[in-house]
């Protein structure tokens, strides 16, 4: 590392995988409750699992994120960062609003509005812990000695969320307006402005990793996150095509939904095209499987099975099934897990000092999460179109076509092992890794 | 070739126009919904909300696919087997999955069944028949099953 106060991120990424591994054991107790093994149900029902299921998937993202940021920032910006007890201080407000929220959820203390269930009094303490954030990167950047495009589109992108987050904080009688607004943060994040945040670190990997000039890498960065607002903005549509708004969402939602791949196909193609160009030279050739990996599953999951039901005409079915569930599980996986893993498998030995870049168990890990991860994807698209088939066309009642679809979810569940197999050796290899220290400090 | 500058230049414009569409496109659709509900569906859907029904169940079409869609409940349903749902002190189990036991009062079932009845009044561009069927092999098979 080059800055001692970047050991920070460090932090945020142990915490990110502390709470992946929450989000993965309540995953297995849906898992098992949708082939009838709920025994947990009285302490655990479903809605708990979901919900911390969600919002540890959302947060563990944000804590990966927020390591990124101090991490990529500092350099970026050629300076220590503003007051980094600050951001220690920021970490464990974090944790602590996240441990408040995920037990009230065992207690019905929740809103239940699917990404958004944190209660509305610890939504102001996320607001306050973002501010925090915020201002500590802004300082960072104004102090440093470069203005940096990655620097500003990554902070760009982090501010974007936080004032998304504010539709969500509204109350509403309708739940028409309740639904509109509640994409408003969920699609304009992962959609929008969670984009800037992959651009911001996907930049940011190819300059270091591939040795390409920082200005060709910069200048298709534009690029790409201008093909991301331009269709994903009013790619919210497809989200309104069936929710009691006008029918001038299935046009306006059809035309820019059918875009947004192209927002995808363009990382994909830019990531691929930097390392084709670049030296090969670096030896951390994890980190470069990762980066790849997040660029062109980011375009599969969130691009190609999106397109999948994205149309109208395919949605009026799909709506409200698990096809639903197949996209998200890869687009999530693609785009932000594989971003943050990438990061964080480019930043460990570079903050710990230890300098091992052909672990045998990361590789292992690498594979055996994509393959666990595409096989529950396979698992929910054959559920989802039994589902669609069955319950939507043949007009059969929703249990008993569950109960048909049976075999997907034990599918899935092996998946879910496979991927879990993975994350845990990922999980091991971070450990082994050990703590970050000063000594790993580069000389300038 | 393309610089740096204009591509900076593409992002800007781009965003800037897209969102001031995507903004007037909100005030127009959003003219025409429904704001001042009765107060009874107004508290159906602050009941749906404070004990996380989407959690299991959807309804618009958005929620957690574990439960049935509940936008046309009351079409599909009689009112009082409902109600009977809300109110059961166990765990309500249908093709062995188990609902949570909420034991919701009198009022609090009515003030639910308010907000569904309001949700299936909606026009949903096409949706609000799906769960109903809407295909022309579910018709045909509905009509053989009634003959």
């Amino acid at each position: 590392m080059k800055y001692k106060s970047q050991k920070v991120a460090y932090w945020f990424w142990a915490l990110s995988m502390l709470l992946l591994t929450i989000q993965l054991t309540y995953g297995f107790i849906m898992g098992f409750a949708r082939v009838g093994l709920d025994g947990l149900h009285q302490w655990i029902p479903f809605n708990t699992a979901h919900t911390v299921h969600l919002n540890t998937l959302v947060v563990w993202l944000i804590a990966g994120f927020m390591g990124a940021a101090y991490y990529i920032i500092p350099e970026e910006a050629e300076t220590e960062l503003w007051q980094p007890k600050l951001a220690y201080l920021q970490l464990i407000a974090l944790t602590i609003v996240g441990v408040a929220a995920l037990t009230g959820y065992h207690f019905n203390y929740w809103e239940g509005r699917k990404f958004l269930e944190i209660p509305r009094e610890l939504d102001w303490l996320v607001a306050i812990d973002v501010i925090l954030f915020l201002v500590i990167l802004l300082m960072t950047i104004l102090k440093g000695k470069k203005k940096s495009t990655t620097a500003w589109v990554l902070f760009g992108g982090l501010t974007g969320a936080a004032l998304l987050y504010l539709p969500g904080m509204i109350s509403f009688d309708s739940q028409v307006l309740d639904s509109f607004f509640r994409w408003w943060v969920v699609h304009l994040w992962v959609e929008g402005v969670w984009e800037l945040i992959m651009g911001g670190i996907l930049a940011f990997l190819l300059i270091k990793l591939t040795g390409v000039d920082r200005e060709v890498i910069e200048k298709w960065l534009y690029v790409v996150i201008g093909l991301t607002f331009l269709s994903g903005i009013l790619g919210t549509g497809h989200h309104y095509y069936y929710i009691g708004v006008n029918k001038i969402w299935l046009i306006i939602g059809g035309i820019f939904s059918a875009l947004e791949p192209l927002a995808f196909l363009a990382m994909t193609l830019w990531a691929l095209s930097m390392y084709s160009k670049g030296e090969k030279k670096h030896p951390n050739k994890l980190a470069i499987f990762w980066t790849l990996n997040a660029a062109i599953v980011a375009f599969l999951g969130a691009g190609v099975l999106g397109l999948a039901h994205t149309l109208p005409q395919t949605n009026l079915y799909t709506h409200g099934t698990l096809v639903t569930a197949m996209h998200g599980h890869l687009a999530f996986w693609g785009a932000y897990a594989s971003i943050v893993f990438a990061i964080m498998t480019y930043a460990l030995p570079n903050l710990t000092g230890r300098k091992v870049y052909q672990s045998v168990r990361g590789k292992v890990a690498f594979w055996l999460s994509n393959i666990g991860i595409l096989t529950m994807v396979s698992a929910f698209a054959a559920a989802g179109v039994a589902q669609v088939y069955l319950e939507r066309i043949m007009g059969y009642e929703f249990g008993a076509v569950q109960n048909e679809i049976k075999v997907h979810f034990w599918v899935l569940i092996i998946g879910a092992t496979i991927l879990s197999t993975g994350i845990i050796l990922y999980i091991i290899d971070f450990i082994k890794y050990g703590l970050p220290t000063d000594e790993a400090l580069e000389p300038a | 070739m393309l610089t740096k500058q204009q591509a900076k230049l593409f992002f800007l414009v781009g965003t800037f126009v897209t969102f001031a569409v995507f903004i007037g496109l909100t005030i127009y659709s959003l003219r025409q919904v429904q704001t001042n509900l009765p107060e009874d569906v107004a508290r159906g859907k602050h009941l749906w909300e404070k004990n996380n029904c989407m959690g299991c169940h959807t309804i618009l079409g958005e929620g957690a696919y574990y439960a049935p869609e509940l936008t046309n409940v009351l079409k599909r349903r009689d009112v009082n087997f409902v109600k009977g749902v809300l109110m059961s002190e166990k765990p309500w189990d249908l093709h062995g999955r188990k609902m949570v036991a909420y034991g919701f009062n009198e009022q609090q079932a009515n003030d639910l069944i308010a907000f569904f009845k309001w949700v299936g009044t909606l026009n949903l561009n096409g949706f609000e028949k799906v769960d109903r069927t809407v295909s022309p092999l579910a018709k045909d098979r509905m009509k053989d099953q009634s003959n």
